[in-house]
């Protein structure tokens, strides 16, 4: 029952690989690194891969939701990609897919984003 | 539920988060010779986790020394369960309903958690007091796929 983070910056890119599970124990985790990450070097997109997290519930929405605001802030873009089901209705009730784009795939994202 | 014909488990444990998880995991694999669909058994671990989660955050403000207690009963019809703590109870329940309202946005909360309770269950009941504490009632019909097959 653990989540893993892994961040990779392509460009001003960083996309985020989560693993695991994300509830309230370990959304501390993820919005430490992220936020971290994002003030710390010049990124400006950030692409969510939701490909390998087996398990989310609405702590996960709030800390998603404040990453968008951080990256928002500073002009830049959040997509999330690969979700799953059961986290696309959680996306659903909360009103995020209004704000927040979504796409099928680690690629498309990155082409939306003006690579590959 | 008729008592002989229902099958139960409680649980009783710290009101720590890294327990969210173990509650979950617990409460599906007491369900797990029940014919629900995997999409099915994500959504009552997800009600069990916002639930729990719940009463750590606003029940007990994140109090490791207070406990959170969860009955599972399931027979052919359905799947009941009762998750409460003995914590600071819910002053305005309707408020609390809201999508999206939350008591701690500093804290990154969505305001969620009762609305995903209400969508992914058939039924979502709260009784609460104030210093006295927080019950959550939760019911999903086993029935529903059969009923429409004959």
């Amino acid at each position: 029952m653990s989540l893993r983070v892994d961040m990779e910056a392509i460009g001003d890119i960083l996309i985020v690989r989560l693993d695991g599970e994300l509830d309230h124990h370990t959304s501390e985790v993820l919005r430490s690194q992220m936020e971290g990450q994002i003030n710390d070097t010049d990124v400006r997109h950030v692409l969510l891969s939701l490909k390998n997290l087996h398990f989310m519930d609405s702590s996960g929405l709030g800390v998603i939701l404040g990453r968008y605001k951080q990256i928002t802030a500073r002009g830049g873009d959040m997509i999330v990609c690969s979700i799953n089901p059961v986290i696309y209705r959680l996306f659903e009730l909360s009103g995020l897919f209004k704000i927040i784009k979504v796409k099928d795939s680690e690629e498309e994202a990155l082409h939306i984003l003006g690579v590959a | 539920m008729e008592k002989g014909k229902m099958n139960f488990m409680e649980l009783n444990f710290a009101a720590r988060s890294e327990n969210e998880g173990f509650a979950r995991i617990a409460v599906a694999a007491f369900l797990s010779r029940l014919p629900l669909n995997l999409d099915e058994m994500e959504e009552i671990k997800t009600v069990v986790s916002e639930a729990v989660t719940n009463a750590i955050i606003h029940g007990y403000e994140e109090d490791e020394q207070g406990a959170v207690m969860i009955s599972t009963f399931y027979d052919q019809y359905a799947v009941e369960i009762v998750i409460e703590d003995h914590g600071i109870g819910i002053a305005d329940v309707e408020e609390a309903r809201q999508p999206l309202f939350t008591t701690k946005p500093e804290l990154e909360r969505s305001g969620m958690g009762f609305t995903i309770m209400e969508n992914f269950m058939d039924v979502m009941e709260i009784t609460t007091e104030i210093g006295r504490g927080t019950r959550i009632r939760m019911v999903k019909n086993l029935v529903k796929n059969e009923m429409l097959c004959n």
